[in-house]
């Protein structure tokens, strides 16, 4: 999964670009420019005469340059901080240790470490941490924005292009910060409001003996207490939502695929995956009843 | 089906490059596959990028190993059924039926030989 933020997919993103390119290659063309009066002056030897002109025109350019790019960012900054044309989705994340918690007020729809976005509708993500500053960033949507303990940042984007983009923490928030990564689906809008209303809705009975088995076990080991599944005795609020677990693309905040093995061997010893992470390994079922958990868990679509 | 198999010993034949154990088993698909359906949640997978799961037996060495699992011999064939369908042979496993294709089977079986 490429994570570049020259490969854009919002017009915020494509603004971001071309102002990296600007200052590419403004820089170069100054670097080329200091390494050739380098050049003269080694090769020319020293030359006394004139030099306060020369420390006059070098001083107006370098101060002509910078202000030059110091107003094109300006101007790039409000562009891409400007609200879009019509009516805005709101979506709320909030940067836990280390994974997010992702939420679309009005329609009781929570997940984890995975923002769906409609293709052609702006939105607006607002930012939240209730531990330490974490930074949103997306390198092809937008650029990244800080989550700041107390205080909401608005991250305004309008998705352009189909497509599944990574990802990740940009500022250092604790020992898994390199493992707290996430994915942003764009998809067309029809998909998008049929994927909202499935993750409105309660969890999925068990479908068969084996996951109505896991679900039991779920319960009884205590997970409630930490995971909330909407439609069944389990509210807590450490950890993910899991009412639709099994319809996410990843697990552990992006580090690992979604699957069934990939869920057994995360409750078994999430330890190993990614240590010092909230949650306890879980090595005490036997096999069986693993394997039960994890087909449950699966089935959560 | 017997065409199939006809084509497999063919291909062990004359196609397979040597390291490959496995008819029809292309060990570097084989690894592809091991990344993305995330078999590190679990093993620790010498050569594919991922975090060192420790629920089941790290994975080096595995050509040289003598058991499946501890429960069967070693072989090419076996194996591909152990990752097919891993409770048909051991009810007691952890590793749960993680839905590969024959074809996907075979790679990841020839990349696990290449560990050694």
């Amino acid at each position: 999964m490429l994570q570049s933020m020259l490969r854009t997919a919002t017009p915020q993103a494509e603004s971001l670009a071309g102002l990296w390119w600007l200052m590419f290659w403004v820089c170069l063309a100054v670097f080329a420019v200091v390494m050739a009066l380098m050049a003269a002056g080694l090769i020319g030897g020293r030359r006394p005469a004139g030099t306060e002109r020369a420390i006059a025109i070098g001083t107006g350019l370098t101060a002509a340059v910078l202000a030059g790019l110091l107003v094109t960012s300006s101007l790039v900054g409000a562009r891409v901080s400007a609200p879009g044309d019509g009516d805005p989705l709101r979506i709320e994340v909030f940067g836990r240790l280390w994974w997010w918690e992702v939420r679309y007020p009005g329609t009781g729809a929570v997940l984890a470490n995975e923002i769906r976005l409609p293709a052609g509708r702006p939105a607006e993500i607002a930012l939240v941490s209730d531990n330490v500053i974490h930074s949103f960033w997306v390198p092809g949507l937008a650029g990244k924005l800080d989550m700041v303990p107390g205080h909401s940042n608005l991250l305004r984007v309008t998705p352009a292009e189909l497509g599944v983009y990574r990802g990740q923490c940009a500022e250092f928030c604790g020992t898994q910060h390199a493992l707290m990564a996430f994915v942003v689906v764009v998809q067309p809008p029809a998909e998008f409001a049929r994927w909202l209303a499935v993750q409105a809705e309660p969890a999925a009975e068990p479908a068969d003996a084996q996951a109505a088995r896991g679900q039991a076990l779920f319960l009884a080991s205590g997970c409630g207490a930490c995971h909330t599944v909407r439609g069944i005795p389990a509210d807590g609020r450490v950890g993910p939502d899991l009412t639709h677990v099994g319809s996410r693309l990843t697990i552990g905040a992006g580090i690992l695929p979604q699957n069934v093995g990939t869920l057994g061997g995360w409750v078994a010893n999430s330890q190993a995956i990614k240590p010092g992470n909230a949650m306890p390994a879980f090595d005490h079922f036997s096999g069986e009843q693993l394997r039960a958990i994890a087909a449950w868990l699966a089935g959560l679509e | 089906m017997a065409m199939m198999a006809a084509t497999l010993m063919l291909a062990a034949c004359d196609g397979a490059p040597p390291e490959s154990r496995v008819a029809g088993g292309d060990p570097e698909v084989g690894r592809a596959i091991v990344a993305e359906i995330g078999c590190a949640a679990c093993h620790r997978v010498p050569g594919v990028a991922g975090p060192a799961g420790m629920v089941g037996p790290p994975l080096d060495g595995f050509g040289r190993r003598a058991m499946i699992a501890g429960i069967a011999a070693n072989r090419p064939e076996t194996l591909v059924r152990w990752l097919l369908d891993p409770p048909a042979m051991a009810p007691d496993t952890a590793m749960p039926d993680l839905g590969l294709s024959e074809g996907q089977a075979r790679h990841v079986a020839a990349f696990l030989y290449t560990l050694r």
